[in-house]
């Protein structure tokens, strides 16, 4: 009895101090009416009045969806191309936690955090696109499993990872509240975790892919292959890794205050080692891609607009950007490094929307385009994630040093191998300021 | 090995076997033979009772019996009309054709519902079932013939396409456009009888048909079988959709998907050990 109530007002008092802490928190930091504040604030608004609107009345309210074009700009941009997006944080946990390149480390935390937040955000908007939402349980709680169905398997995946995902980056959570112990089990939970995010990363960002296998007689052949789960896996390690360089370049302006000297120091050597691996992943994407074309004899379509949007997205937007970061790799060029990324990302929205929306059901009569609500509602959703992460960001030690207390033990580790090694602790406590 | 992981090897081996002496009961209950219908073009007239049938049926609104005149493209179905006659002109002569889902052997979109809302009852028909639909639509991206419709204007949206009448079938009665038709050029059956049907019927008038049988083969083979006596694309048929099965497409993606389950950990914790030899020995080098 004694010990129960003893532990029982030290779970009140820690959980009020939580709850004051957490409020306090809340407040923001910084002017709150700046440009992107305002301009962001009242898009989110008009869209979540749009929300509403869909939701009362159907998804026609707001959506130029039709009976020929059942996918439009919410799937084929929100969720599949915000997933290749998020790539990036496999990509990254796999170089970090299992090949043990120390060198990403420091941007590991804000790349698993952005990957994250795009999972909750972009997938997420799955469920405003779906027409009965509430039976969305239904594929989860187990009274009715699809198994044999790809969608079933990508929609598992997604929760899964975005579980995986949170564990990984858990303990920065745990780092700012002050929680040391619960810090020291989550950190334990990291490799395991990664190990199983990649696994369902592999599966997934393919899945997407896979999606489209039974679509074989409306994908215009230009796009449609067997392969289209291979070719979405490995475009998606060059879409994230690119999204990182992007990323990085600006939240390395916007949170420059929250930057430790780490992140700081190491930033070019970090975008030139992800500019490498972006460039080999590309050279084989178009090599898989050449392969495709040739065995599928595809030849009579490319003198057409089909063939000449699908030029564009190979050769304008996968080789030349491929072209450029080698070239910026050859002369350590940051600036043109960033120049290669955005092309890349830019390849990747025409990929996923020509694949999903644009050469999808090319014979139609009645063309999709998306409507301005369709369009707001997914800048809404973009506008919501950025905020999140600002906030988060501005709290958490993302791109900050973690507290003292939780700095890792492995460093502390080889603290002691240097000390007794070199006898200059001196250096050291230079060294890890 | 000890007496506790002898135990626990030997539950979880008995375990595995439960599910798949299951698989194998399901498999020999399963002696129904699937229905079908037979359309025979020739015989149809394009009097549209079949389609007045179906709305009154399945409280469908009333069809706009003009537009089979009006129209100059082949009309699809919609989410308030389940089956609809389009007309085709093909040497001077008219043609009536009935256009429906086509209740697939195998259908894609059944294949595609991740909550097993559409279903191929064993009965035949492929139907659909509110309760389970979560509204991803992903039975439209699929279906080769563009059958499932989707209600964009509801709020609470539900998928409309032909069922074959499966709630008359339990019952022991024929499709409601079957018993309409007065040309009987629709018949309803097991679906290998219609399939002998029609054979007998080109065998008896080889000048009359085109020697083939659409949905015998097309996608793995329909519920639905359609006569004609001019190329069947010249009716608005698509024939470049091949015979296989369209489940088939995403099997090999399916099937690698275990495989990647159980073999992407085992790898990546191979790598992370051998990375941790390496990373040690050249933290001693230094």
């Amino acid at each position: 009895m004694k010990s129960g109530s003893g532990i029982l007002s030290l779970v009140t008092a820690e959980s009020k101090r939580f709850i004051k802490f957490f409020i306090s928190e809340l407040k923001p930091k910084g002017k709150l009416f700046t440009p992107f504040n305002i301009i962001s604030a009242s898009i989110i608004t008009l869209g979540a009045v749009l929300i509403v609107i869909r939701f009362a009345k159907g998804l026609s309210s707001v959506t130029n969806l039709s009976q020929e074009f059942p996918w439009g700009i919410w799937i084929g941009f929100d969720v599949i191309t915000g997933v290749a997006f998020a790539g990036g944080a496999y990509v990254l946990t796999f170089m970090v936690y299992i090949l043990r390149q120390e060198k990403y480390h420091p941007i590991i935390r804000i790349t698993v955090l952005n990957g994250f937040l795009a999972y909750v955000f972009y997938a997420g908007a799955l469920l405003l696109d779906l027409g009965r939402p509430w039976n969305v349980i239904n594929p989860i709680i187990g009274n009715s499993f699809g198994v044999s169905s790809v969608m079933f398997l990508v929609a598992w995946h997604f929760m899964l990872y975005m579980i995986a995902e949170f564990i990984e980056f858990s303990p920065a959570v745990a780092e700012w509240l002050g929680w040391k112990r619960i810090r020291k089990v989550l950190g334990g939970m990291t490799l395991a975790a990664v190990i199983f995010g990649i696994t369902l990363s592999t599966l997934h960002q393919s899945g997407l892919g896979a999606l489209f296998l039974m679509a074989k007689s409306k994908i215009h052949p230009l796009w449609y292959s067997e392969y289209i789960p291979i070719l979405f896996f490995v475009s998606s390690i060059f879409a994230g890794l690119s999204m990182v360089i992007f990323e990085g370049s600006i939240s390395h302006k916007v949170f420059r205050h929250r930057m430790s000297q780490k992140v700081h120091a190491s930033h070019d050597d970090i975008v030139l080692g992800l500019a490498k691996i972006c460039a080999a992943a590309m050279f084989v994407y178009f090599f898989l891609k050449v392969i495709v074309f040739i065995h599928e004899k595809h030849w009579l379509y490319l003198n057409s607009t089909w063939g000449y949007l699908y030029l564009i997205e190979i050769v304008g937007f996968v080789l030349i950007p491929m072209r450029i970061y080698v070239q910026a790799l050859k002369y350590k060029n940051i600036t043109v490094v960033k120049f290669a990324a955005v092309l890349t990302l830019i390849g990747i929205i025409l990929n996923r929307l020509n694949t999903s929306v644009i050469a999808y059901n090319w014979q139609a009569l009645n063309k999709y385009y998306p409507t301005w609500m369709e369009i707001v509602i997914t800048l809404s959703v973009v506008f919501v994630e950025i905020l999140v992460l600002r906030w988060i960001v501005n709290r958490m030690p993302i791109l900050s040093d973690p507290p003292i207390w939780a700095s890792d033990e492995k460093e502390e580790r080889i603290k002691k191998i240097y000390l007794i090694k070199e006898e200059e602790p001196e250096k050291w406590k230079v060294s890890s300021m | 090995m000890d007496r506790r992981s002898f135990v626990k090897t030997l539950g979880i081996m008995g375990a595995c076997t439960l599910p798949g002496r299951a698989l194998q009961a399901e498999n020999m209950g399963d002696e129904t033979e699937f229905y079908g219908i037979l359309v025979d073009t020739t015989k149809c007239v394009g009097c549209q009772t079949c389609t007045v049938t179906c709305a009154e049926t399945h409280g469908l609104p009333e069809p706009d019996l003009d537009a089979l005149w009006d129209s100059d493209v082949p009309r699809k179905t919609s989410d308030k009309q389940w089956t609809l006659i389009n007309r085709f002109e093909v040497d001077d002569q008219e043609y009536y054709v009935k256009t429906q889902c086509m209740h697939c052997c195998q259908p894609a979109c059944a294949a595609a519902c991740p909550t097993k809302a559409l279903l191929k009852t064993k009965e035949g028909p492929v139907v659909w079932r509110a309760d389970k639909c979560m509204g991803c639509r992903f039975c439209m991206v699929s279906c080769p013939f563009d059958m499932p419709k989707f209600e964009y204007n509801s709020p609470v949206p539900k998928i409309q396409k032909c069922v074959m009448c499966w709630e008359r079938l339990r019952v022991g009665q024929k499709p409601a456009c079957i018993e309409a038709c007065p040309e009987e050029a629709i018949i309803f059956g097991k679906r290998r009888d219609l399939i002998d049907e029609a054979r007998r019927r080109i065998y008896e008038d080889p000048e009359l048909y085109v020697h083939e049988i659409y949905g015998e083969h097309e996608v793995g083979g329909t519920g639905y079988l359609y006569l004609a006596s001019v190329p069947l694309e010249k009716l608005g048929f698509r024939t470049d959709l091949g015979t296989i099965a369209y489940p088939e497409y995403t099997k090999t993606f399916l099937y690698s998907v275990p495989i990647v389950i159980t073999l992407w950990p085992a790898i990546l914790l191979a790598l992370n050990n051998a990375s941790k030899q390496a990373h040690e020995s050249t933290e001693k080098e230094d």
